[in-house]
């Protein structure tokens, strides 16, 4: 918890120096603004690669019979479409919000190991580089799904070994960051800023990044498994020499359960810090907001097997699994409840922000409901993989995480640029993508209901009409996106015009040290440690 | 106020993107390489020399760094932290095939052996494909994969092996009484006694290898035993040489007189590096060997 920051170079010293000029900057940058807005800016592009992926899936499914693509290359869609969005996209996302806000929330200097910081982002482009080379591959690119089950994943062609070294760069990738994570909050707090008076961001994210070091490890052992079942000879997936198919199942959702909660608990910690701002009332039930956090991650490690209710397991598996699933409702619970409560009686206003976070709140709340259903094992063996999933999953994920990352962007842009951003535009972002999203994903629950399998090209006649609906509703979400993109190259280059004040937002510096800072922040913030720590959030 | 009281940002890192690519080429020519495409071996052979150059030019100036006293004790709390959490990572890496180990040693094979309910969980398929086989261990599984083969005893090399590692720990905990009493012959004695028995357990190691396939028909290929065996002690034994080259550099260090009993991060992330490799290698000798 030390004061005062040095900046030294290679060779001289010299003090409060701005960024390098030149492409440069960005690739040798140990500053947490440059890599935060390099980790924004990748998963944002990847947003849309992983977007086109989507609409080739909607567009195929438009219609019953083969449109479009060969089969072969649709399964490649669905695997890369997940495999982009969740390791290129959303997870990217949150770090690069991690590496803006955290060391800004907490008042320190930067984030604790500048260097590896930079290793880090460079880390997850190799990966994604080596993930992406795979699509002009003899045979494709991996077409088995994102989970690579055994004997499936063998199938896939030259791009095999390409996966699973992508999937050690993404974890080295990952595992960096999280350790930067950690020692930044453990070791870089201003002094006063105790861990119970930390924004719910800045707590979510702690708690997510001992998620990251804890699974990514086993996930690259696990697919190292492959790698030497494949060419090695091992027998680890192989029941002729005494493995099993379905150990990798158990070690993949071991990681893969926690994985969606890294890509969840982050949009949390953002979502509980805008409603209070927008609802001008400190947050409802901070402590138990952190210890929800902590009971949703500590659960995540002992539910796995809810994902193979149907590969078989003893009844006492199912039992246990789909009771301890069960119990993640609660802290869930606390938490839209007090999302909700911080809103009561609050003097509102809804500007962008603060219309996806309440989008995200009733939808989120949706999507939990789903999961919910499913976790009821003797019903799961109906909805397994079918679109009933499909659509609890991606309402847990778009109008969660996506929205709240968007929301992220409009609540943060003005700060970051010192300009406001169209408002109107916003809007109209905001109810073209609730309304849309809705039309996307609500059919898909009917969909799977009537047993619809989802990873298909073709289905039978009777799901014709939500398909249509659906697609419709993919294409308007998609192109609509495109408003943010151009809302945020807008704001950089001036936006409205209009300059906004260091608060941005009407007492939102009673909140978050950020807001303390001038808009637009400069380069090196906290150099010097804060003399006041916002209590407003109790 | 002092440099000495800040905490230290560097401003540019050269190294570190450099190491990614040079990470990345290795990567992209073992997968090379596995496709059966004949620029694999160089690709990856080019990309690792210039991994490791960066990550040691990298480590040089980090050296150099602390010794002009850059470092605050904010700085020496980060590094520790982070080591300790990358520590913490490897123990989950293992932990995963610890686990492969336990499931398949006492549920799947058990599964295929099943004779018992009619309901049991692999009770249909050892009817179906395998009625013959008996649940044992060590096996090679139902299909005898890989042949014939003898399974690895434990009171030979490797009851050596642990010997030697545990006293490793003792030299290693015996230099770092040296360095905190500013005592550098122990320092350095103790060092080298370390660094030593690390080699020489990788010797026994090798030496076992070459007879697990020479003389007794146990390769990698041997089934879910052979799997076990060798992604368990094969992995452990490359974090040994990982961490013996790490305690050569660190005594290079302690020749030069680099640490002092207040600044000695280097030493310390290795020591606890090492410590980890011990303990990991007594759950080996417990669970792969002994039982």
């Amino acid at each position: 918890m030390t004061a005062v920051v040095a900046e030294h170079d290679d060779h001289h010293d010299h003090h409060d120096h701005g960024p390098e000029k030149g492409v440069l900057r960005w690739i040798f940058t140990t500053n947490h603004k440059d890599i935060g807005t390099l980790y924004l800016v990748f998963g944002l592009i990847m947003f849309f690669v992983g977007g086109a992926m989507a609409l080739v899936i909607r567009s195929e499914l438009f219609e019953p019979g083969l449109q479009f693509v060969d089969p072969n290359f649709f399964n490649s869609m669905t695997t890369m479409h997940a495999l982009v969005m969740v390791f290129g996209a959303v997870m990217p996302a949150f770090v690069g919000l991690a590496n803006w806000m955290i060391p800004m929330m907490i008042g320190a200097p930067d984030m604790a190991l500048p260097r590896m910081n930079n290793m880090s982002f460079w880390m997850l482009v190799a990966g994604v580089l080596l993930l992406a080379s795979t699509l002009f591959m003899e045979g494709g690119a991996p077409s088995g799904g994102w989970t690579f089950y055994p004997p499936l994943v063998f199938q896939n062609g030259k791009s095999f070994p390409f996966a699973i070294f992508s999937v050690h760069l993404l974890g080295i990738s990952s595992i960096m960051g999280a350790i930067n994570v950690i020692a930044t909050i453990f070791n870089m707090r201003a002094p006063g800023m105790t861990l119970m008076k930390m924004p719910l961001f800045v707590w979510t994210w702690l708690i997510t990044a001992f998620l990251l070091i804890a699974i990514m490890p086993v996930f690259a052992g696990a697919v190292t498994m492959l790698l030497t079942d494949k060419f090695f000879d091992t027998s680890f997936f192989d029941a002729a020499g005494g493995g099993d198919p379905v150990l990798y199942q158990h070690i993949f959702w071991f990681f893969g359960h926690p994985e969606v909660y890294v890509m969840i608990l982050p949009t949390f910690g953002v979502a509980s810090t805008i409603i209070p701002v927008f609802a001008r009332k400190p947050l409802f039930g901070y402590a138990s907001m952190v210890y929800a956090t902590g009971a949703i991650a500590f659960l995540s490690f002992i539910v796995w097997a809810h994902h193979m209710f149907t590969v078989g397991m003893p009844v006492a598996g199912e039992l246990y699994f789909m009771y301890a699933t069960m119990l993640i409702a609660i802290p869930t619970g606390v938490k839209v409840f007090n999302w909700t409560a911080t809103m009561w009686k609050g003097s509102m206003t809804f500007e962008t922000p603060m219309l996806f976070s309440i989008a995200f709140v009733v939808l989120f709340t949706m999507g939990g409901f789903t999961g919910l259903m499913m976790a009821v094992a003797p019903v799961d063996f109906q909805y397994h993989d079918t679109y009933f999933i499909v659509a609890h999953f991606h309402y847990t994920l778009v109008p969660a995480s996506i929205f709240i990352l968007m929301a992220a962007g409009y609540f943060w842009l003005p700060k970051w640029t010192g300009n406001m951003y169209n408002e109107k535009i916003g809007r109209l972002h905001f109810w073209l993508s609730a309304v849309s999203v809705n039309i996307l994903f609500f059919p898909q629950h009917f969909l799977g209901l009537a047993g619809m399998p989802r990873r298909i090209p073709d289905y039978a006649i009777q799901f014709a009409d939500w398909n249509m609906v659906s697609s419709i509703g993919a294409f308007i979400y998609g192109f609509s996106q495109l408003l943010f993109v151009y809302i945020v190259i807008d704001t950089i280059r001036g936006g409205t015009g209009e300059k906004v004040s260091d608060e941005v937002w009407e007492d939102a510096s009673k909140h978050s040290l950020e807001w303390t800072l001038p808009s637009p922040v400069p380069y090196h913030t906290f150099t010097t440690p804060p003399e006041r720590i916002p209590t407003e959030h109790f | 106020m002092s440099t000495h009281d800040s905490y230290y940002i560097p401003h540019k890192a050269v190294w570190p993107v450099l190491a990614t690519g040079g990470l990345m080429m290795t990567l992209a020519g073992f997968a090379n390489h596995l496709n059966g495409s004949s620029i694999g071996p160089g690709m990856m052979l080019t990309g690792f020399v210039i991994f490791l150059v960066m990550l040691g030019l990298w480590f040089a100036l980090q050296s150099t760094e602390s010794e002009s006293g850059m470092y605050n004790h904010g700085v020496g709390i980060s590094y520790r932290m982070g080591m300790m959490w990358f520590i913490f990572s490897e123990v989950m890496f293992f932990a995963v095939f610890f686990g492969a180990l336990w499931y398949t040693r006492n549920l799947s094979v058990t599964w295929l052996g099943e004779t018992g309910l009619p309901s049991g969980p692999g009770r249909s398929t050892h009817d179906a494909l395998w009625p013959a086989f008996q649940a044992v261990w060590p096996t090679n599984g139902p299909g005898k994969v890989g042949g014939d083969f003898e399974p690895m005893g434990a009171f030979g090399l490797p009851f050596l092996n642990t010997l030697l590692l545990l006293s490793s720990g003792v030299t290693c905990t015996w230099a770092h009484h040296g360095l905190l009493a500013k005592n550098r012959d122990q320092l350095i004695k103790g060092l080298i006694a370390t660094v030593g028995l690390g080699f020489l357990f990788v010797a026994f190691q090798a030496t076992e290898y070459y007879e697990a396939y020479h003389e007794m028909g146990l390769t990698l290929g041997s089934g879910i035993y052979g799997s076990t065996f060798f992604m368990l002690t094969g992995f452990h034994g490359f974090h040994v040489c990982v961490g013996a080259i790490i305690l050569s550099v660190v005594l290079f260090r302690s020749w030069k007189g680099h640490f002092t009993p207040e600044n000695h991060f280097a030493f310390e992330a290795a020591a606890w590096y090492w410590h980890f490799v011990d303990v990991v290698w007594l759950g080996l000798f417990v669970f792969v060997y002994m039982m």
